[in-house]
């Protein structure tokens, strides 16, 4: 995590104000911050989302590609996450030092998305055995401001639903299959979603919990609990970080808010991005320029 | 428990109409003027003899001098000026302070106020105790001392009023916005203390009795907040972020009707755009009805 330096006063200032239920900006303690989100921002993906949350800002691109199956999995496609930091948003992740972020915030993607429910690799499978779709996704942090994990699962699962895949026709032809892409740009097939998981980290400070730790937040919170909740309350992936311990009854608290929380997460994700579809064609690009 | 997603082509931006046009206002590159009669000053220079804009900001002229004062900018230091800074390293007889300039700023020893007395000799104790007055991460409230020759600072807290800052939160506003003022420490009659720092540091936290004061901060409290007071510092602090979003100065009477136009609406939203742009709207109209 991308940690500020802050005095014993306010750390004092924030733990209260989380026991009181009362947040630095007048939160409670399982509100979300604004979020804006947009899609299909890169022409060259196949599909791609921003959003920022508060001063999180995070790209997620995702490209498709045709690709081997893996011998484990022969009727099954793969997808895959790479996560850069880049060094517009702190200089700490100059060179190498973003890192570790990134092969977690990566790792814990993988795992949230690795349950069979959450999205139907079957569907990208092309010729069994063979051909399959690779869905390659590329989260790039361009601006920390606390819930970072949050924030990057939220654009990823957002830069899904805009993804696009071509649509193929396979002909058997004496032994030899053939591939056939479509000449129409528009006939492509769009990946189901609406399983896919979305991380709420669960941050302890004091003896309370907060979803969505702004960046102070964090710097006072000494251990916290990332859970991947689809749109019905199904945890898939579970990780503790931080060097603090919670005790048993605060995790079954936090399972029951990050369930809570995840799920209405969920629904207006999807509702905003349904919205955003209907008005595709009326659409202006707001891009960088605010 | 609230989830607030928007798409962000359908999020209220500034209204163009609301906002003058600026005639001196330059980007980088510009031509300010091909006069060969004028002098460079900041945010200039010269080529083919004339004079280009180096930064983005508004064109000053003064006599013969011209100079471009940028919009967004590390903070430039003037002698007199209240600055808001956070302790990032403790060294031999001084400490260095982050306050958004360019380089480190400096606090000496010697120019500190130490809790117990008034004339009192900084001796060798003291700067082993160093540590235990201010260490990396506490935040103070300090003035320009003065300007070093690379341009960095030399703060100095010898007055009461200034020191250690106990429980409240703080805000980054860019230098520009905070409006040149007698005082920048103001007791808000909601019952709420602003400090604005010259270098964009905005502290906000619930007015103190006079014991504070009288210590220079060094004994701090670490009681709890009383809800009520927490709410009106988070609503004073929405107020100076939506502020600093809508590029309006900030200064006593500014912030106090800003509040006041936000008090019809809970404090948590106001991190609602449309929110910040009524409360705003509202603010800036009355302003302009005042005249100021």
């Amino acid at each position: 995590m991308v940690d500020v330096q802050l005095s014993d006063a306010e750390k004092t200032y924030i733990i209260h104000g989380a026991q009181d239920n009362l947040r630095e900006d007048g939160r409670g303690c399982e509100d979300y911050r604004h979020l804006e989100i947009e899609t299909s921002v890169v022409s060259t993906t196949s599909g791609s989302a921003k959003i920022r949350l508060a001063n999180t800002e995070i790209l997620v691109g995702v490209k498709v590609e045709l690709g081997e199956t893996s011998p484990e999995n022969p009727d099954k496609g793969r997808i895959e996450f790479f996560v850069d930091c880049s060094a517009n948003a702190t200089p700490e992740f100059e060179g190498r030092g973003g890192e570790d972020l990134a092969n977690e915030i990566s790792n814990m993607l993988a795992r949230a998305y690795d349950c069979p429910s959450c999205l139907d690799m079957r569907k990208l499978c092309v010729v069994e055995g063979k051909k399959c779709w690779i869905v390659y996704v590329d989260v790039l942090l361009l601006e920390c401001g606390g819930s970072l994990f949050d924030a990057s699962s939220i654009a990823v699962k957002a830069a899904l639903y805009n993804t696009s895949i071509p649509r193929l026709t396979v002909t058997h032809d004496e032994g030899h299959t053939e591939l056939e892409l479509s000449d129409d740009p528009y006939d492509v097939q769009r990946l189901d979603v609406y399983n896919s998981p979305c991380i709420v980290t669960l941050s302890k400070i004091g003896h309370s919990h907060v979803v969505d730790a702004s960046q102070k937040e964090e710097a006072c919170c000494l251990a916290r609990l990332m859970l991947a909740v689809t749109d019905k309350g199904c945890v898939t992936a579970m990780k503790k970080e931080g060097s603090g311990s919670f005790d048993v009854s605060s995790i079954e608290d936090m399972l029951e808010t990050g369930k809570k929380v995840g799920q209405s997460l969920n629904k207006s994700l999807m509702e905003v991005l349904v919205s955003e579809d209907r008005n595709m064609k009326k659409k202006y690009m707001t891009g960088y320029l605010r | 428990m609230a989830v607030d997603i928007r798409l962000a082509s359908t999020c209220v931006r500034l209204k163009p109409e609301s906002i003058d046009e600026l005639t001196n206002l330059v980007t980088p590159g510009d031509v300010i003027t091909s006069d060969t009669g004028f002098m460079r000053g900041h945010g200039t220079f010269m080529e083919d003899g004339k004079h280009h804009a180096s930064v983005a900001g508004v064109v000053q002229r003064v006599n013969k001098l011209i100079c471009v004062k940028p919009l967004k900018t590390r903070y430039n230091g003037e002698v007199g000026d209240i600055v808001v800074g956070r302790i990032i390293e403790v060294g031999m007889k001084r400490w260095k302070v982050d306050t958004h300039s360019k380089l480190d700023s400096v606090l000496m020893l010697s120019s500190v106020n130490l809790p117990g007395g008034e004339l009192r000799r900084r001796s060798e104790e003291d700067e082993k105790l160093m540590r235990y007055y201010l260490k990396e991460g506490d935040l103070i409230s300090a003035e320009v001392q003065s300007v070093f020759n690379d341009g960095s600072l030399s703060l100095h807290t010898r007055s009461l009023k200034y020191g250690k800052l106990g429980q409240g939160s703080l805000y980054l506003v860019s230098p520009s916005l905070i409006k040149r003022r007698k005082t920048h420490f103001h007791n808000l009659p909601c019952g709420v203390t602003v400090i604005l720092g010259n270098n964009g540091y905005v502290w906000v936290c619930p007015t103190e009795g006079e014991v504070s004061e009288q210590t220079g901060g060094y004994e701090q409290n670490f009681e709890p907040v009383v809800r009520a007071d927490r709410e009106v510092v988070a609503r004073i602090g929405n107020c100076v972020q939506s502020l600093a979003d809508h590029r309006m100065m900030l200064f006593d009477t500014s912030i106090l009707y800003t509040y006041e136009a936000s008090l019809k609406f809970p404090v948590k939203d106001m991190m609602k755009p449309e929110v910040k742009t009524e409360v705003i709207d509202l603010a800036r109209q009355r302003l302009e009805r005042d005249g100021t």
